[in-house]
């Protein structure tokens, strides 16, 4: 797959392979069975070029989340590798680690919970060079702080204030920037626009999109929202409980979906972009709901909703089809 | 649309008064719903759409609530001036409201098939086994299967597009004229969104009832609304058929948030941004209170409420400049 990759690079700059991360309950005082492990991912693998954005998109509970808090480390993976610039994260000492995790940045949904209420913008963005001394001399880190502010469409003056003087936009904006702060090579998004209302979201989606044109940072982009992530991404991937389901560029997965989740998920979206007659547009609506991950439908996931499920569904799972270069499709049956 | 409204809001003003400020949470709303028809209330977070649903319910408690201005006639009768005793008769009947976090609605320590009956029991339509085969029969009509069995189960024990299933359901138990929906998809998944979206088109269509839609969500707008009403800073902005309104403006708001959000046809080109951030409804700006996000804005805006513009038949904005947007 590397050599189908449209960039000057040969190597992707993040290789993940058979990620798998289980939740085993039980630890706590219960009574009553075991509960069974969850199986928030269960085997995916896709690779990220550098500076380009891939979309990771499914509906709550599929492990999109899981699979950004692993590749950070911030959850230990089950199995699987992750290289980072050929390096395993998941076998990374913590010297290594830290390392990587310089490049390797992170901005969350909520930024109010992911900024210290009692500190500074600028001792928040300055963290980072706190943990890694080397990165910046101390006599520079003001200055950088600044610039960095700027970055992001926020004023110098700013760097003196406390979180809870900004609007939501505004913090998401300093979450950035904090990002940023190490000059990482991917960052990774975990719905860095669902907590924003509408008319300050696409503020956000401009700055990270002017700053990868800027500065060449590769994304990891999470998100639920259909029309931002097409939006954003080069390529995309669609998660359904633990597994990728269908993977391609954008236009391929949004103009041409072939699995037929993708294919729901896409009719589901309400869309701005009415013809004016509802009455045409063709809308799949699923049966159901996602069931839980604990307890996925054997064979296919996705059987139990789908309306082309067949006999041979129940059996295997049904794996990524790399036939068609880089459209891929987990299905039997697929469009 | 010109005779009787089923529900006529007019200029509608709500304040809540904390002991340190004034939030004006309403300012200025008029909504009109016509019989059988999908009105949506279409606003960000703190533009007032919530509030001024739970203001046509009477649902806001009075301290810090205050309702300071305004009308509410239903089906003619004037709503806000009513005793509360029998406001609350046709409360459940004649009009309902779905809530967006369905677990919170509803109570976790009856059955949910209980609690449905409990609406026939408390309106005196049926009782006792009656009103729990009807509570059955509609728990089936929202699409719950195994509806005998799961009315005896708890709201846990239902996942969240099924906790809203029972909430609609419980909503139309007794076939009410108007449905108020306060955004009753956003805590879902798009799947299940659809699911719930269609639901509730059917039981609108089979039944004539009108609905209410408050959402944040212009593509759910686009999808079923039959008119929009734009509400910005606790003021309706804006109002008219959904297709006329989103897709020719009359004010600057719903057109900057028109262009803000991701289309189909523009992947690649940069979005237009509205500038800063929704306004704090303790502090007001003067005048048009975009004016500090518009790009239209001159200093009459910035010192003068703007009344309504009208700019086509049918078509007006409370926007200065509503000629120069509708043109643009």
């Amino acid at each position: 797959m590397p050599d189908k990759m449209k960039t000057t690079e040969s190597r992707p700059i993040l290789e993940v392979r058979d990620l798998v991360k289980h939740f085993t309950g039980g630890s706590g005082f219960s009574f009553g069975p075991k509960p069974a492990a969850v199986k928030a991912v269960d085997g995916v693998s896709f690779d990220l070029a550098a500076g380009e954005t891939l979309g990771l998109v499914g509906e709550s509970g599929c492990g999109k989340s899981t699979v950004a808090r692993t590749l950070l480390r911030l959850e230990e993976p089950t199995s699987g590798t992750a290289r980072f610039r050929g390096e395993d994260i998941f076998a990374a000492d913590p010297v290594a680690l830290k390392n990587i995790r310089r490049r390797l940045q992170v901005i969350f949904q909520d930024p109010y919970a992911s900024l210290n209420p009692r500190m500074t913008i600028a001792e928040i963005i300055a963290e980072p060079w706190v943990i890694h001394p080397d990165a910046l001399p101390v006599s520079e880190r003001g200055e950088k702080v600044r610039s960095l502010l700027e970055g992001v469409g926020l004023r110098r003056e700013h760097a003196e204030r406390y979180p809870h003087e900004f609007s939501g936009g505004q913090r998401q904006r300093i979450g950035i920037a904090r990002a940023m702060a190490l000059d990482p090579e991917v960052l990774i998004c975990d719905e860095p626009v669902s907590a924003l209302d509408v008319s300050v979201q696409a503020q956000v989606v401009n700055l990270l999109m002017e700053i990868q044109d800027r500065l060449g940072v590769a994304y990891v982009f999470i998100a639920h929202d259909l029309s931002v992530v097409r939006h954003m991404s080069h390529r995309i991937a669609v998660m359904y409980l633990g597994r990728i389901v269908e993977t391609g560029t954008q236009a391929q997965v949004y103009n041409n979906p072939r699995h037929p989740y993708t294919k729901a998920l896409l009719s589901a979206e309400p869309s701005l972009d009415f013809t004016g007659d509802r009455e045409k547009r063709q809308r799949i609506i699923l049966k159901g709901e996602a069931p839980s991950p604990a307890n996925p439908p054997s064979g296919c996931r996705f059987r139990n909703r789908c309306w082309k499920a067949q006999d041979m569904c129940a059996g295997d799972a049904p794996v990524l089809d790399r036939s068609d270069g880089d459209h891929q499709v987990a299905c039997f049956d697929p469009e | 649309m010109s005779e009787q409204a089923l529900l006529d809001v007019e200029n509608l003003q709500v304040e809540f008064r904390t002991g340190r400020e004034t939030v004006h949470a309403v300012n200025g709303a008029s909504i009109r719903v016509g019989r059988g028809e999908t009105a949506a209330i279409l606003g960000e977070s703190g533009s007032g759409k919530s509030v001024t649903a739970a203001a046509i319910m009477r649902l806001l408690q009075s301290p810090p609530a205050f309702v300071t201005g305004g009308s509410v006639h239903f089906k003619g009768l004037d709503v806000l001036s009513m005793p509360m005793a029998e406001w609350r008769r046709h409360c459940g009947r004649d009009i309902a409201m779905v809530f967006q976090d369905a677990l919170t609605s509803l109570n976790p320590v009856f059955s949910v098939g209980w609690q449905i009956a409990e609406l026939f029991r408390a309106h005196g339509v049926a009782s006792g086994r009656d009103a729990n085969d009807r509570a059955v029969e509609l728990l089936g009509r929202v699409g719950i299967p195994d509806p005998a069995v799961r009315a005896k189960d708890y709201t846990h024990q239902f996942s969240g597009g099924m906790r809203q299933r029972v909430m609609i359901a419980m909503a139309i138990a007794l076939s009410p004229d108007l449905l108020i929906a306060d955004e009753p998809t956003t805590a879902l998944d798009v799947t299940v969104q659809a699911q719930i979206m269609e639901l509730l088109e059917d039981l609108r269509r089979e039944s004539d009832m009108a609905m209410i839609l408050i959402t944040h969500d212009l593509g759910i707008v686009a999808d079923v609304a039959d008119t929009v009403s734009v509400m910005y800073a606790g003021r309706v902005v804006e109002r008219g058929p959904v297709a006329a309104v989103l897709g020719r403006p009359a004010h600057a708001y719903t057109l900057a948030l028109l262009n803000s959000v991701p289309r189909t046809h523009d992947k690649g080109h940069k979005l237009e941004p509205i500038a800063g951030s929704p306004p704090d409804l303790a502090r007001i700006p003067s005048g048009c209170a975009f004016h500090p996000r518009c790009q239209f804005a001159t200093d009459t805006c910035r010192t003068e409420a703007p009344g309504l513009v009208t700019v086509a038949p049918g078509r007006a904005a409370e926007c200065h400049h509503a000629k120069a947007v509708f043109d643009a």
